[in-house]
């Protein structure tokens, strides 16, 4: 009796979290089917009872076809419920989306009104690190969009994949040397080493070049105060391994399993995430799968973290 | 001159709006995360609190709850200044005490001064 109390206590917060009312609610009407159908069989067999000479048999197809019926209700219930919870998901995406958006647009707003205001004197020192604080924030929008777009068009299913023969260990090398002023600015001594005879793969190049710009922009912006960060490539039978090895903060235990989600949950991302798109390691998995790779990380919380990804060498 | 703790944990905010802070007469304490934010207020005995609700370590909605619970800090007007403006998170901080629920990008600077100075008693 408790129990079942309790559960219909969750049966409404359900409901209420799905923003439904009772009647389009599916954990609801599926109670409400169960009892019907329960009620109804009691019912037939009590009257089958009275006026059939074999009640066994009459309780036997009673059951079989309730058990039926309730088989049936509930899948067509969980593919409610699954549209329901999708469309719960849209709403919080753009809900954070929105916020995520609004934090650079803050700064850029409010900073303009600075240098723009009759009342507020700027002093002149000031103006080149408040324009430097504008493009910064534009530099954070553009981003966002950016991976945003990515999403969108991995889950409509319409990301063109263009390959080609490639280096993969240029492509890094290039990264590299692109990424050397951001990790010294951040006292990170950035290094990068390759197997010998390395063989080219066939893959998409910009596709890889985002998801290792993903990578090593990651563990350069966690290895806070100083560290090393490692990138290392080698043939491991049919496949290249890209691994990046960095000192940095690490991810929490609680944490790892999200880390390749799309955005942490709402309640996570108020407490947790205060900045960048949330959508960089979500893209690298997607990314990857896609072109029949994977992606793995191991990490310690306080002592580093290495990621790594495989792609097919054909 | 009137103190104000700013606990918001975008530097580039703090750096803005502590300056329009200053042009104003104000003495600004900043903070860039939750706990930081709580220890200050009670050591700095600020006059007004300027609280941001997504925070590292404690967020805007646990720090506004420890503050009320605190006998020292219990008056002391608190204005949400975030980019949440869902009516769950509005609801929930004026009941947690709450003085104001400002949405940054839906306010001038010069608007959030005149609330700031209307919080404080000027």
């Amino acid at each position: 009796m408790a129990n079942g109390v309790i559960e219909q206590l969750n049966i409404l917060k359900q409901c209420r979290r799905y923003g439904l009312s009772l009647w389009q609610c599916p954990q609801f009407l599926f109670l409400l089917m169960g009892i019907i159908i329960i009620l109804v069989s009691i019912i037939s067999y009590l009257i089958g009872a009275r006026y059939i000479a074999d009640p066994e048999a009459v309780a036997l197809i009673v059951l079989g076809t309730t058990t039926l019926l309730f088989v049936i209700s509930f899948i067509i219930i969980r593919s409610f419920e699954r549209t329901a919870e999708a469309s719960r998901m849209k709403s919080e995406f753009i809900n954070i989306v929105s916020h995520q958006l609004r934090s650079p647009l803050t700064n850029i707003k409010w900073t303009f009104e600075l240098l723009t205001s009759k009342e507020l004197e700027v002093p002149s020192e000031k103006v080149e690190e408040y324009l430097n604080n504008v493009k910064d924030n534009i530099a954070r929008m553009v981003e966002l969009i950016d991976d945003l777009l990515i999403v969108s068009k991995i889950e409509q299913g319409s990301f063109p994949i263009m390959k080609k023969e490639i280096s993969l260990e240029d492509l890094i090398k290039d990264l590299v040397s692109r990424f050397k002023v951001f990790a010294e600015a951040s006292h990170i001594d950035l290094k990068f080493s390759s197997q010998e005879n390395l063989p080219q793969v066939y893959a998409d190049p910009s596709l890889l070049k985002l998801v290792t710009e993903n990578l090593i922009d990651n563990a350069i912006r966690y290895t806070k105060g100083g560290g090393r960060v490692e990138i290392k490539l080698a043939k491991e039978g049919e496949n290249v391994v890209f691994s990046i090895e960095d000192s940095g903060v690490g991810i929490p235990l609680e944490e790892q399993k999200f880390i390749f989600r799309k955005f942490f949950r709402a309640e996570n991302v108020i407490k947790k995430r205060t900045r960048g798109s949330g959508l960089g390691l979500y893209v690298c998995k997607s990314v990857i799968e896609k072109s029949g790779g994977k992606v793995w990380f191991k990490s310690k919380e306080g002592k580093g973290t290495t990621f790594y990804y495989t792609h097919p060498i054909k | 001159m009137k103190k104000i703790l700013f606990i918001e944990d975008e530097s580039a905010l703090q750096k803005t709006f502590g300056d329009i802070l200053r042009q104003n007469n104000y003495k600004m304490v900043s903070a860039l995360d939750g706990e930081t934010g709580l220890r200050l207020a009670k050591s700095e005995k600020p006059d007004l609190i300027l609280l941001d609700l997504i925070l590292p370590k404690l967020d805007g909605f646990e720090v506004l709850k420890k503050l009320r619970e605190d006998s020292e800090t219990k008056e002391t007007p608190v204005i949400i200044l975030t980019n949440l403006e869902g009516m769950k998170e509005i609801n929930q901080a004026v009941g947690l005490g709450a003085t104001t629920y400002l949405v940054k990008t839906q306010y001038t600077i010069g608007e959030v001064i005149k609330k700031v100075k209307k919080a404080i008693g000027e």
